[in-house]
């Protein structure tokens, strides 16, 4: 079988310090592989080193089966200054298509095309000419997903994409994401906090602990030890999400 | 309303001001949304330096100050993001810095250097020279402006993203500094090293009152600063006012009016 990514043995950190050690994973196409852990256990620093924004201090990530670094779409967390960024939705899912133009100055017709298509994909064509800064939380993350979905036809690697949404809205976020990767074949990277979301829809675990890994399927994932120990401590979780937001800030 | 146009320091003034107020306020849009906004007050700064220097050493004003200004704009981006110096404590360091050198300058240089004219601005500093030069400035920023306006907004919008996707932002944040840069040195003679930074400042936040899309708000943006840098100049011709000190005020009514709009029209929108 062909992997999508293959990480072999990465060690990846800041300025020579290592964070994530000796990590080998696979990515098959039309996985659904969430990234777990806890805060500074290097989730952040592989998502970075597998966008490119880092590179590996060891090791290496090999992507195969025609796919380039520079094609995965990436969902971001939020920043501060987009809160009250003026920009129509449209405008922002345009900028999806930016990164394979090149040095071509201005979108095309199919460019256009793409964008618009992937606005109704993700239902958000009502509020196409809407201000980003006036949406809630849900649809500027629906927003988002459209440009990331534009950048990319094959993978989405997304940053915690339910933090700081309200329950129904989560809810509908991670049936949209499914829906992706079950309908339109898009293989999905999540990194997340929140366990029970990562159990429920994702086909495939990875648990960053730091020094640990575990990696394989979300069936071989519940019956480990490190497994028991996350979900019997309900507490741990909370905090560890407050933190989360704020280590997110501080990325920023 | 248009007796301005009978002297040639007046008509040079004029077109500078005009040219340098549209690509201030073009870049302003990024540089707000960016929180960048002080970058243009440190570089006039700088550029005040520069200008102290070159009017010591009898050299030509524009020609040096450029360069210098540019090499400044070049360390800002790299201290900030480089982290360990954050931007705008570096940007505080850099603008007093070259303030107290110019300071010395000024004061030990003879005669005909003036501080006031430096610190608040002159119309009548444009020689023809500089107009020829400010001109080519100009046409250069509003041209690359509308060559990379999208990468500027995806870059502007969410720097990580446009990065992880192979937008090569670095170049892009490079190329909004210098022409940041060239539009700082070219305004501060008419406006004054410690009001330049307005031009950049005002005419985003006015438009972004009202408008809602990234277009909407640079399209805006350019028509706003102009109309307050006319409405300036009409001031200072009639009132006598220093001229810099008077867009200024142009700008902050124009604030004040699309503030006003904005609540008005989120008020009927409830």
């Amino acid at each position: 079988m062909s992997y999508l990514i293959e990480c072999k043995e990465l060690t990846a950190g800041y300025e020579g310090t290592p964070v994530v050690k000796d990590l080998s994973f696979t990515v098959s196409a039309g996985d659904y592989l969430c990234i777990v852990g806890e805060n500074g256990s290097g989730k952040s620093t592989l998502m970075k080193t597998l966008l490119g924004l880092r590179s590996a201090l060891s090791g290496e990530i090999i992507f195969a089966d025609g796919l380039k670094q520079k094609e995965i779409g990436y969902l971001p967390q939020q920043t501060a200054a987009q809160k009250d960024f003026p920009a129509t939705v449209r405008e922002v899912v345009l900028s999806g298509c930016l990164g394979r133009k090149g040095l071509s100055p201005f979108y095309s017709k199919a460019d256009k095309k793409l964008c618009d298509d992937n606005i109704e994909l993700l239902g958000i064509s009502g509020i196409a000419h809407r201000s980003y800064r006036n949406l809630s939380g849900g649809q500027q993350q629906r927003a988002l997903l459209a440009r990331a979905l534009c950048a990319t036809k094959k993978l989405l690697l997304l940053d915690e994409p339910v933090s700081g949404l309200d329950p129904m809205v989560t809810a509908e976020m991670y049936e949209i994401i499914s829906r992706l990767n079950r309908e339109n074949g898009v293989t999905i990277i999540m990194i997340s906090h929140d366990l029970q979301g990562a159990l429920r829809y994702g086909t495939k675990i990875l648990h960053m602990e730091s020094g640990a890994y575990f990696f394989g399927t979300t069936a071989e994932y519940r019956s480990t030890d490190i497994f028991h120990a996350m979900s019997t401590c309900d507490c741990h979780c909370s905090c560890d999400h407050h933190t989360g937001s704020k280590e997110a800030q501080d990325n920023v | 309303m248009f007796e301005i146009f009978q002297s040639d320091f007046l008509i040079r003034a004029l077109i500078v001001g005009l040219l340098v107020s549209l690509c201030a306020a073009l870049l302003g849009v990024s540089l707000v949304l960016k929180r960048f906004s002080m970058i243009g007050d440190g570089l006039s700064h700088v550029g005040f330096g520069a200008l102290a220097i070159a009017s010591a050493l009898n050299l030509a004003p524009l020609q040096v100050s450029i360069p210098i200004v540019i090499v400044a704009a070049f360390i800002l981006l790299r201290i900030s993001s480089n982290g360990k110096i954050k931007g705008d404590a570096a940007i505080a360091l850099l603008s007093s810095s070259a303030l107290a050198i110019g300071a010395i300058v000024v004061s030990q240089s003879s005669g005909t250097t003036d501080m006031n004219s430096y610190m608040f601005g002159s119309i009548l500093a444009i020689s023809s020279e500089d107009l020829v030069l400010s001109i080519i400035c100009s046409v250069i920023v509003i041209v690359m402006f509308v060559l990379f306006y999208n990468k500027i907004f995806a870059v502007t919008f969410d720097e990580s993203f446009s990065k992880a996707t192979g937008v090569k932002s670095g170049v892009y944040n490079t190329i909004i500094a210098l022409l940041t840069a060239l539009t700082v040195v070219v305004g501060m003679r008419i406006m004054g090293a410690l009001l330049i930074s307005s031009l950049i400042i005002f005419p985003a936040l006015t438009s972004m009152r009202v408008f809602k899309s990234f277009r909407g708000v640079t399209v805006c943006s350019a028509v706003v600063a102009c109309v307050s840098f006319i409405i300036g100049m009409e001031i200072t011709y009639h009132a006598d006012f220093p001229a810099g000190a008077s867009v200024v005020v142009a700008n902050l009514g124009m604030l004040i009016i699309f503030s006003l709009i904005g609540l008005i029209v989120r008020k009927r929108n409830q």
